[in-house]
């Protein structure tokens, strides 16, 4: 759709800094504005004078015990609300005198009105928030993992649609082969193994066979439903003792980390593939953003023909990178069985692949973009769920699409477009 | 192959080596070659998987070397009987005491496939105008909703209601298509990502109207809604004794008006302009953001279609599970029929013909329904990949064809 080529709005990302930049739009001003003063009339205004929200701030973890925070709801709502009106005043400032809107003022907005939102839901109530982060961290891994997937994919030019079926092979593999061999750490080797044979096939007919890269990915997904279902009712379900019991990592606290307040517990009291997920978002990011390898993998994934020019291999580039995309999609697998639930089931992932494309989406093809997003989906799942506990103001199916319209929000540009690597999605070929 | 569009010149200067006319010139004969091959080959791998999944395979290959007899004995009797069993659940269960149970597998087959192609039809609508259409399983929820809606909450004479149910179902299912569509148009968000979030967007909002009083069935506690009233059911065409409904008819002319609309209306050919340059399309003057919105919007109704086959043709009340993965399959059943709208109607009977069988298959072999996943994917891989499949059967090339529908998220 060229009209909407034109139409885009101003990147934040460097490729299309300079003289083609464009005065920003009044448009996320004004729906910062709009989202604030919603805020504060429902959280702020609406809720009972006398109500408060408790905050539990420790956990028995750690020695240093911080008492509850006792917040009384409405002032703070209030508080809260019209700190969100000011950052919009901030961004309708910088467009004032054309400026870009700097990225904090848009995430610390989404973070104040979280807050918010927050402290009005769990009015008269009490909710530890350590257990909040931590669950929250806990439901965001497999998005992680997945979105860092489609990260590497994607830069490099190949649509990865395919990350839901990476999921779920490493889930599976990494749970029969810990149960058949007795070892948790085979187990954990074995996922990004799996996840790597659905990325050879992603490999093999989007780069080799150069089929459409959407159908491919869409099509291996009900390869691999189709595969570890049929195994896990003729295999798995006949003899659960032997192939599907394998166990789940421990906790491993960190010493010292972990007597952080409220995030020491959240972050680091968790199993070695959270850790992992640390890693690999720290790596991935300094890799495509600060390494001769990246610059490539980028050059790739934005103008093949040029990259080819200066002697990069493009379609090699692109196959190490799906593959890696595979191996890191596998860890994420391993997580849904060694790190929760102990034993694999039909289709357990249950789309959070798609969540995580979602993420990848949201976090604008970057590592720690990603990571942010999936921590915000896994936030929405969460809070759902605390919320639900509780008996939430607000039917928790609407929590759950949350994510789904952010992204639908994200990609139609409503606040900041999000723009993906120039080549994705088309093969290369020579001439 | 007509899912194959036309590399655009001025984005992708890159990909000169693109096959186009060469592949759209490939005759008949080569495309039913190897749709046949590929669906042979699927096959085998599938009773690959049986053979090494049985337990007296397994039992029997421990002493192979013994005795290397036994296991393939084994291998070939397992695999006979699930693929004999999965005859019988699909076309006709020649063990059965009556003819009536003995055609009523290929009348099944028939049942599940009339959901099938009109969603197979709502995603190869969409591959012909440019646009793919993962959202098929959204549509047919919202198709769904609003058959199940008119059908137990109206009450109305016989044909008027299920009509009524019809077109409640094409218009939600449109509706929740277009905005897709509108969305491309408007602001250029590409449809994959749109439709996959619309679908989640839709199984939540099913699971949240199944709470509330509108829809949920009184005196129940879990997601159901009342039954739909007899009078917007689509009458069954066979008697009692089969489930086959009016459905199956609704599917081939819905297979016959597709056909017209891509291949004799002005629409269709603005449809399949776009869908093959939008640019050159601009630029004759056709509204490229119209069509985009139209195809979406038709192809949703077609899925929604779907939907109102499930509720008014066989399930009767509206339930989470009520799409039952059919947005999923339509997608592979449109790529086997290469977006051809009755190559679309085959595909759609094959894999009715699969799903019924796969259903026998588990019930009577103990083969799990998944093996059904397994053989649909595997035929579109091969489909697909041409080269791959005449590399495997030696056959000599005929123009390499590959499917290209999408043109990546910047599109």
């Amino acid at each position: 759709m060229s009209t909407a080529t034109r139409e885009r709005l101003p990147e934040s990302s460097t490729i299309q800094q300079g003289p083609l930049r464009k005065p920003p739009t009044w448009k996320s001003p004004i729906i910062m504005g709009v989202l604030g003063v919603v805020a504060l009339l429902a959280f702020g205004l609406a809720s009972n004078a006398g109500d408060t929200s408790t905050f539990g701030m420790s956990t028995g973890a750690q020695r240093l015990q911080i008492p509850a925070l006792v917040l009384p709801t409405r002032p703070a709502a209030i508080v809260l609300s019209v700190l969100c009106l000011v950052l919009a005043a901030v961004a309708a400032a910088a467009v004032r005198v054309k400026r870009p809107v700097p990225l904090a003022v848009p995430i610390g907005f989404a973070a104040l009105w979280l807050l918010a939102f927050l402290v009005w839901s769990m009015a008269g109530e009490q909710v530890p928030l350590p257990g909040l982060l931590g669950g929250t961290l806990l439901l965001s891994v497999p998005l992680v993992f997945g979105a860092l997937s489609g990260v590497l994919c994607e830069r490099s030019g190949v649509i990865n649609i395919a990350i839901e079926g990476q999921l779920l092979a490493g889930a599976f593999a990494s749970a029969l082969m810990a149960s058949v061999t007795d070892s948790l750490w085979i187990g954990l080797v074995m996922a990004p193994v799996a996840g790597l044979l659905v990325a050879v096939l992603l490999a093999m007919f989007t780069i080799k066979y150069v089929v459409d890269q959407i159908i491919v990915g869409v099509v291996l997904n009900v390869l691999v439903v189709g595969l570890t279902g049929f195994l896990y009712g003729r295999v798995l379900v006949q003899n659960a003792d032997v192939f599907n019991q394998p166990g789940t990592f421990s906790r491993i606290p960190i010493p010292g980390l972990i007597e952080i307040p409220v995030l020491g517990p959240a972050l680091f009291n968790q199993t070695i593939i959270v850790y992992l997920m640390y890693v690999a978002v720290i790596v991935t990011q300094v890799a495509l953003f600060r390494t001769k390898w990246g610059l490539r993998v980028r050059a790739v994934g934005e103008h093949p023909k040029a990259a080819d020019t200066v002697g990069i291999k493009v379609n090699r580039i692109r196959v190490q990178n799906v593959l890696l995309g595979g191996v890191v999609a596998g860890f994420g697998g391993a997580f849904f069985t060694l790190g929760s639930v102990g034993a694999f089931g039909r289709e357990m992932t249950a789309g959070q692949g798609f969540i995580a494309l979602a993420a990848m989406i949201f976090g604008r093809w970057s590592p720690v973009g990603a990571l942010f997003a999936a921590l915000l989906f896994g936030f929405a799942n969460q809070l759902q769920g605390t919320l639900g506990a509780l008996g939430s103001p607000i039917p928790s199916e609407f929590m759950l699409m949350a994510p789904y319209l952010a992204t639908i929000f994200a990609v139609a540009g409503v606040v900041g477009r999000v723009r993906a690597p120039a080549a994705d999605g088309q093969p290369y070929t020579k001439a | 192959m007509s899912v194959t569009t036309d590399r655009i010149p001025e984005k992708t200067p890159d990909a000169p080596g693109e096959p186009t006319s060469a592949t759209r010139r490939r005759g008949w004969a080569g495309d039913v070659l190897i749709t046949v091959l590929s669906i042979v080959l699927a096959l085998v791998v599938g009773a690959v998987l049986i053979a090494v999944a049985d337990p007296r395979v397994q039992e029997t290959a421990s002493y192979f070397f013994a005795r290397p007899l036994d296991m393939l004995q084994a291998a070939g009797s397992s695999v006979a009987n699930a693929y004999a069993a999965l005859f019988k659940g699909a076309i006709f269960d020649y063990g059965a005491e009556t003819t009536t149970a003995a055609i009523r597998p290929i009348t099944e087959s028939l049942v599940f496939a009339s959901p099938l192609v009109v969603a197979g039809l709502a995603v190869g609508l969409a591959f012909r105008a440019g646009l793919f259409n993962i959202g098929a399983e959204g549509q047919i929820i919202l198709g769904a909703i609003g058959a199940a809606y008119v059908g137990f909450a109206w009450e109305l004479p016989l044909v008027v209601h299920m009509v009524l149910a019809l077109v409640a179902a094409m218009l939600l299912g449109g509706l929740w298509a277009g905005i897709a569509g509108f969305l491309k148009a408007r602001t250029g968000a590409h449809e994959v990502i749109t439709t996959i979030m619309l679908n989640y967007i839709a199984r939540f909002l099913l699971a949240f109207l199944l709470s509330t009083t509108a829809f949920q069935r009184p005196g129940r506690n879990d997601p159901i809604s009342p039954q739909v009233d007899s009078t917007a059911m689509l009458p069954q065409m066979l008697g009692s004794w089969s489930r086959l409904h009016l459905g199956l008819l609704v599917a081939i002319a819905a297979g016959f008006g597709v056909w017209w609309l891509l291949n004799r209306s002005t629409l269709g050919f603005k449809l399949r302009a776009v869908g093959a340059n939008p640019f050159a399309s601009r630029t004759a003057g056709i509204d490229v953001g119209w069509s985009t919105f139209a195809a979406m919007a038709i192809a949703g109704s077609l899925a929604g279609l779907a939907g109102a086959f499930q509720i008014i043709g066989t399930e009767r009340s509206l339930t989470g599970g009520v799409s039952a993965g059919i947005g999923f399959d339509a997608i592979t059943v449109a790529l086997l029929g290469r977006g051809n709208p009755f190559g679309i109607v085959l595909a759609g009977f094959l894999f009715g013909a699969l799903k019924a069988g796969g259903v026998t298959m588990q019930a009577r072999t103990g083969t799990p329904i998944d093996l059904v996943f397994v053989v649909q994917s595997l035929i579109v891989l091969f489909i697909a990949a041409p080269p791959l499949v005449r590399a495997i059967f030696r056959i000599r090339a005929q123009g390499a064809g590959s499917m290209q529908v999408s043109k990546g998220w910047n599109a």
